[in-house]
Parts: structure tokens; sequence; C-alpha cells
């Protein structure tokens, strides 16, 4: 008799794409894979701890590190529930910056994982184009808050800085050819038959599993639930912007990307919007320079990342060190799904889940 | 999108429902709802089944020195306003509770995290090791009393 | 201009004969050079062509590519080859030496072999077989061999699964490589690759075949396990492919045998399909070099612009599709002989 033994392949912690230290343990019947184990930890490196001992601005550069493709978003998450936490009011103009710096943000998260998912895939110049139109996004970064890519702009009450001249033409120039790259993308990479081949149906993720496990983002929409927190529980001044949900029909690879492809599209209409109906005024609230959180409040704010779902539960202790700060990071959250959506599929399309499902370990693991 | 009728309309729904048995409170962000170890599965049960609470978003658990506290952050999907937080306390040295991965799926890794970060164990967890931490590593950082080298 | 080599080749004979050598072994002096100058012309080649699709990748992706050892970079080929020799020579212990070491010296042999018949110019083979088609093909599918040596020889589980991998890959391929230049057989009547060039002095063949030069080029791209078949080699990523435990110049060998078999191909292309050194005004061991380049930059093209396909849908793309696809090719090709020679044309 003729027996068949299963055997592992690691793939990671060394990988050679973007997603950081990420292990999956394949267990291969032959050419299919029959359980898929992640191994987290590889870049845990206690910032809830660390929170523990900081004050709450001082808390925010930390913030940034956590989803460090798109820094403005985890840093707007915190800086909202700081001012949950102890009611603080944030001024009119800061409101709209901070649509727009979040809104970038997820575009630029966006253009890397489509760049990513090309390159996993192997269409190596579809990483290029992404990473020339990211520049413009990374430069204009630079102009408001001098950091390229881990920017603490947000600060309690507003952002650190006000809008220099040369922003506007900037993000309006983006604006305008934004249309042209998305076709772009959809020509070079998602038309492409061989990605097709290896996208459409692929890592299928029923609804009903998405929502019991707990995935949230552009990975629940994929899979046909419209579920955004920006529509279902607004945060800042998101109910004045008309934008719509991109929604997929079945959940598997090339759903997940086309979803987020579409997001781009939503971001910039948000962008323009906010550029329209920004006010002049002041940028930074009349905060106390010591912030201290009321002895036994707690406060659990959540925001619309580009990965899904991200919350921050704070505790305040009476002192300007928080007493707990807790990061619900949709990344761990997402990557649960991984096995389920692997099993009985090939080695390869296990590559293609992990590009589609965007995980970014910082936050991951935190 | 949910406004402040809908939400006293979702409280007093859930008023309706549990404030027999449990202990409810309010606060503008959400609505709290106090149970304790033995009554934590049947809570999770009613606010899945009767309420339509299908969402659990964030599982975590805060260190008070003598006792633990667990709190669940729960949303319904698609939104209707209800906002709960479940939040049970737990003795030190008995820190055990059951686990709601029969109930809520998501909870699996967060519980995981939890007892990886606190030393909490969770009872009928299908795989209850470390996730973040090392398989060796001795000790349990997040709780107050953990030695902080350096 | 256009007889310079031959030229070359007849002064250098009659000396030698004037010397007093016998006619044979001048002759046989003769074909040393040739393959000497072979050989030069392949190194040469293979030198450029890394250069070249550093440059054409760069290009795409809208960078630079090497451009700081000497002119426009062209020495970087030339320093990363020094490099190479003097990297340690690693042999795994357990591993069976001599299939080990003699794997890739016959991947490149096998590679050099194919130059043997392709016509570098009017009059300018080689060894002008009567089979050289078949001789060409034959030779060709040897490198399935090496590399299984190559996978066999390393005694590691992932270099053999990642080999068979490789030679599946090119094994399905062999067929519709040699269904699709039937056709052509058909055409033009005969084996020898100087009489398919002489048959195209009216029309060259990727107009009469155009079906055939589609399917050969993927089923070529696929032999060479290059472009958006590189599943076998991008599995570095996940297991090792074939040539994982190969270190320094032994691994540098690999990729020059690919390359020298790129070349070798995209000759076979020009002069199966694009008419080989016909051509007006320049001499014909110039138009040669032009078709073998403009075909090797449609390679490297490809190759920079799709993602790989997965390995299940590669196997069943070859099996499934090219295969019927040049049979139906052969039948239309030998209906549409019969159909002119009925005619009369």
């Amino acid at each position: 008799m003729i027996k068949t033994d299963l055997y592992t392949i690691n793939i990671g912690p060394q990988h050679p794409s973007t997603h950081g230290g990420l292990h999956v343990e394949a267990v291969m019947d032959g050419e299919i894979v029959r359980d898929a184990i992640v191994h987290l930890g590889y870049v845990h490196r206690s910032v809830e701890k660390i929170a523990e001992a900081r004050t709450y601005t001082q808390f925010i550069p930390y913030a940034s590190r956590l989803d460090y493709l798109a820094t403005h978003l985890p840093t707007l998450g915190y800086v909202q529930a700081v001012e949950k936490l102890m009611g603080v009011e944030v001024v009119e103009r800061a409101q709209y910056i901070r649509v727009i710096m979040a809104e970038l943000s997820r575009i630029a998260s966006h253009l890397v994982f489509v760049g990513s998912l090309a390159i996993d895939l192997g269409a190596t110049t579809g990483l290029i184009y992404c990473f020339r139109d990211r520049e413009r996004i990374l430069d204009m970064f630079e102009m408001t808050s001098g950091q390229r890519l881990l920017a603490s702009y947000m600060r309690v009450g507003g952002v650190s800085a006000d809008l220099p001249e040369e922003f506007f033409p900037a993000v309006q120039s983006f604006i305008k050819d934004m249309p042209g790259m998305i076709d772009e993308y959809n020509g070079l990479i998602t038309g492409n038959e061989i990605l097709q081949a290896r996208c459409k149906g692929i890592g299928v993720l029923n609804p009903d599993v998405a929502l019991a496990y707990g995935v949230t983002g552009p990975n629940l929409r994929a899979s046909g639930i419209a579920y955004d927190v920006r529509k279902a529980d607004p945060y800042g001044i998101y109910e004045r912007f008309d934008f719509e949900i991109p929604v997929g029909e079945h959940g598997d690879c090339m759903d997940r990307l086309v979803v987020r492809i579409k997001e781009i599209e939503q971001s910039g209409n948000i962008i323009r919007q906010a550029l329209e109906q920004m006010p002049e005024g002041e940028v930074r609230g009349k905060v106390s320079k010591v912030l201290k959180g009321e002895k036994g409040k707690e406060v659990y704010h959540r925001i619309e990342s580009s990965k899904g779902e991200l919350g921050f539960y704070l505790i305040g202790n009476g002192t300007e060190n928080p007493y707990r700060v807790h990061v619900r990071a949709p990344s761990f959250v997402n990557l649960m799904v991984l096995p389920l959506i692997s099993r009985g599929g090939k080695l390869q399309d296990i590559i293609a889940n992990i590009a589609t499902l965007d995980p970014v370990l910082g936050e991951s693991d935190r | 999108m949910a406004n402040n009728t809908d939400r006293d309309k979702a409280f007093n729904n859930v008023r309706a429902i549990l404030e027999d048995k449990y202990e409810i409170a309010n606060d503008p962000f959400f609505t709290y709802i106090t149970a304790n170890s033995d009554s934590l599965l049947s809570l999770m049960q009613t606010l899945k089944e009767q309420l339509g609470i299908n969402y659990l978003s964030n599982l975590t658990a805060v260190d008070y020195g003598e006792e633990f506290e667990m709190v669940y952050h729960l949303y319904a999907i698609p939104d209707n306003g209800q906002k709960l937080a479940v939040k049970t306390k737990i003795p030190r040295n008995r820190a055990e509770l059951p686990s709601v991965t029969s109930i809520y799926p998501t909870a699996d890794w967060q519980e995981r995290e939890v007892y990886d970060l606190m030393g909490i164990l969770f009872s009928g967890h299908p795989n209850m090791i470390r996730v973040l931490l090392p398989d060796d590593f001795v000790g349990h950082p997040l709780r107050k009393d953990f030695k902080k080298e350096g | 201009m256009e007889n310079l080599i031959l030229n070359i080749a007849h002064i250098l004979t009659s000396w030698l004969v004037s010397l007093g050598i016998p006619a044979l072994w001048a002759d046989l002096i003769l074909l040393i050079l040739q393959w000497t100058c072979i050989v030069m012309i392949i190194t040469l080649n293979v030198l450029v062509l890394i250069w070249l699709e550093r440059k054409v990748s760069g290009f795409m992706q809208l960078r630079l590519g090497p451009n700081r050892l000497g002119p426009f970079g062209c020495f970087q080929t030339i320093a990363d080859t020094l490099k190479l020799l003097t990297k340690e020579d690693i042999i795994p212990a357990k591993a069976d030496k001599l299939i080990f070491m003699t794997a890739p010296m016959f991947f490149i042999i096998v590679a050099v072999l194919l130059y043997a018949v392709i016509p570098m110019g009017k009059d300018m083979t080689v060894v002008d077989l009567n089979v050289g088609l078949f001789y060409f093909i034959s030779v060709g599918s040897l490198s399935t061999i090496c590399i299984l040596m190559a996978g066999w020889g390393s005694n590691n589980k992932w270099s053999l699964l990642g080999a068979m991998r490789s030679v599946a890959q090119m094994v399905s391929y062999e067929i519709p490589l040699a269904f699709s230049l039937l056709g052509i057989v058909m055409i033009a009547g005969s084996l020898n690759l100087s009489d398919i060039v002489a048959a195209q002095h009216k029309l060259w063949f990727i107009i009469m075949q155009p079906v055939a030069f589609v399917t050969y080029f993927i089923a070529a791209t696929a032999e060479l396990n290059r472009g958006p078949f590189d599943m076998p080699e991008a599995e570095q990523e996940l297991t090792a492919g074939a040539y994982t435990e190969y270190t320094g110049m032994r691994w540098a060998l690999f990729f020059l045998a690919e390359y020298t078999n790129l070349v070798a191909v995209s000759a076979l292309a020009s002069t199966l399909f694009l008419g080989g050194w016909l051509g007006p005004w320049l001499p014909s061991w110039i138009w040669i070099i032009i078709k073998t380049y403009l075909v090797m930059l449609v390679f490297m093209w490809l190759k920079w612009t799709f993602p790989r396909i997965r390995m299940d849908h590669l196997m069943s793309f070859s099996w499934k599709i090219l295969i019927p696809v040049s049979l139906v090719n052969i039948i239309i090709t030998g209906g549409g002989i019969l159909f002119f020679k009925g005619m009369g044309w």
C-alpha cells in the first residue's frame, strides 16, 4: 500500500515581501495545503507596557509605529481616543486637515498593498508603478510634518502645524492625476490574465465566517458586507462627506484587490471635498500643557484604518500616564482567517492570501 | 448610522432584556453590562441570539491589583446603534474565565493574547498557548508586578 | 563586407595548406577555431545580455539600472563575474560529488552544442546538418537531465522537488515547441536550417505561420524557465529551487547556460520565423544579430511585465491548450499546402 506523509514548509519569517516578520508553517499533502499555522510575535515591541510609563502625548510616536505604512491613521485614532477621554474639543481647521492626512495615508497604504501583491505574484514592475505614485504622497507628508513615513503630526486637540503653501498645489495635482493612475493599475495589474487566474476564486472568505472571526475593513467588504466605521459609527467630521463604500461579491483575492483600488478613488473624493470645505483658523486646540486622564475613566475609540477597525482602549489614572492602553489591531484579528482560506488550496496561494489580507506586522504584534 | 434617539432606543432594548439578571450602566459612549465568570457565557449567548450582537470587536484585560477585569466591546453588523461593553472581574489568585470562542470565534487569538500578556486562563479555549511572546517565556509582562529589566 | 568572415576563413585554410599541412588537418584546425569563436561569441553575448536585461528592466521600472562601472554601467557584469569567481566553493557534505559537480558543466555543454547548427550568416553554419532542426530540438531537451542532476546531486529534499517541477515544466513544453515547428518544416520541405532560411526569401514564415510563432514563443519561454514561467526558480522564495546548494562559479555557470540557451533559442526563432540572415543592404551576419537581439528584447519585455503562472495552471495550459492549438496548426498547414499544390501555385 502506498502511504503518503504530510510535510511542513516554513514561509518566513524572513520573507521577500513587505509584510514584515510573519511566519506561516504550511502543512502540505503533496501540492495541497492541509493547514497553515501562523506564528506571530517577531515584531512584538510591548508597546502597551511602554505606554504605561509615557505621557499621553509621548505615546503618539509609538502609535505611529503601529501601522507604519499609513501612520496618520493610528495616530488619529489614538489622539481621538485621548480627546474622548479628556473631553477635549478639536478646532475646525484641524479636523479637516486630519481628514485629508488620514485619507492620504489610506491611499498610501493601499498603494503598498497593490504593489506588494503584484511583486509577490511575480510582476515586479507593478511594485515600482505603485511606489512611484506613493512617493508623491510621502513628499506631501514631508512638507507638512517633516517626516515621510513615521509622522507624529497629530496632537491632542488638533495637529502640530498648519499646512504649508506648497501643499495645496501638490495635493490638487495628485487628485487630478488619480483617475489616470487607477487606469494604469487596472490595465497593468488587475486586468492581467495571469494575475486574474491567480486571484479569482482563490482564498474565498465566506461573509459569515468573516463576521464570526471579527474580520473588518476591506477584507470584510470584499466578502459582501458593507460595514465601514466611518459610516456606522462616524468619528471626527466624516458625516459631512459624501462617499461610497465599495463592496465585493465573492470574497476572493480578486475582490480584495478591486475593493481597495475603489477605496483609493473614494478617498480621493473625500480629500477633494475636505479641501473645498476647509475653513481658516487655528490648528492647535487650547489644551493644557499637562494632560491628565481622570481616574477610573475609560474609553474605547475605534476608527476605520486602512486594514480594518483599529481600536484604542484607554483607562485614565488621575496622572499624566495612562493606566492601561490596549490597541485592538485589525491585522491581528484578520490574520486569524488565513488558515481557513488557505486550506485546500495550493502552496502558492498562501502567498496570494497573505498579500490580499494585507497584514502589517507592526500593528499585528504591537 | 446611529444618532442619539437610536442609541437611547438601543439602551432601552438592552435594559428590557437583561435588567433582571445583570447590572446595566450607561455613559455617552457605551452601555456597560457587568457579569461574573459563571454568567458570562449565558450573557454572551443572550446578546448574540436575542439582541443580534454578532460582532465582538475587542477583548482585553486590565490589572487592578487584587483583581483582573475583563472587558469585551461588542457591536452589531449591520449597525443598529447598540454599543455594548461587558465587564467581568476575576480574582488575581484564581485568574480563570470561560472562553467565549464557542459563541464569538474572533475571541480565539485575542484570548490567547490576554493569556500571554496577563496570565488569565480561559477554559474551553481550543488552543490555549502564547501568541506574541516566545513559547518558553516565563511570566506575564502586562501585569503591574512584572519586573522590568534595565 | 558580406563575405568578410568567409574570406578570413579561406585565407586561413590556404595559409595552413601552404605550410604543408594536409587539407583534412587544416579543416580540423578551422573547425576548432570556429568553436573557439562560438564560445567567445557566447561569452560576449552573455555579458552584454545580463547588462541589457538589467538596463531594460530598469527602464521599464523607471529606474536607471547599473550606471556606475564604465559608461552606462557596461562593466558591471565583469565585476559581478570577478566577484563570483572569488566566492567560496561549498559542496554539501552528503552530496553526490560527481553528479553535483558535473551538472553545471553538462548544462553549459548542452547549451553550447546548440550553436553548431545555427546559420550565423550566408553559408556560415558550423555544421550544416541535413537534420539541423531535429538536432537542435533533441539536444535542447537534454538540459532537463542536467537540472535533474543538479537537484539530485544536492542531496536536498527541496532541491529535488524544485528540480522535478522544473523538469515537469520543461518536458510538457517540449511537445508544443516541436509541434509548432512542424508546420515550417512542411512548408520548407526540409529540416536543414539553411534551406528553411532560403525558403523565406519571398515571405517570412512569421506571416505564414503566426500561430506557430506565438506557440513557439510561449513554449520557448517555458523551456528557458524564464518570464512568466519561472515558478521553479522563484520557488526560492518558499522552498529552494534546483540550484540552491550551488555557490560561486558553479551557480554562475547555471545562469550562464540559461542565457546561452536564451540566445540560441532566439537565434532559432529569428532563423525560422524572421528570415534568418536575409535582409537588404547590411551583411547577413549583422542581420542575424539584429533579429536575435530583437527577439531577446521581447523575451525580456514579457518577463518584466507579467506575474508568475501557478504550477498547475502552467501544466494545464501546455497540455490542454498549447498542444491542441499546435496540432490544429499542423492540420491547417498541411491542408493549405495541399490546396496550394492543387491550385498549381
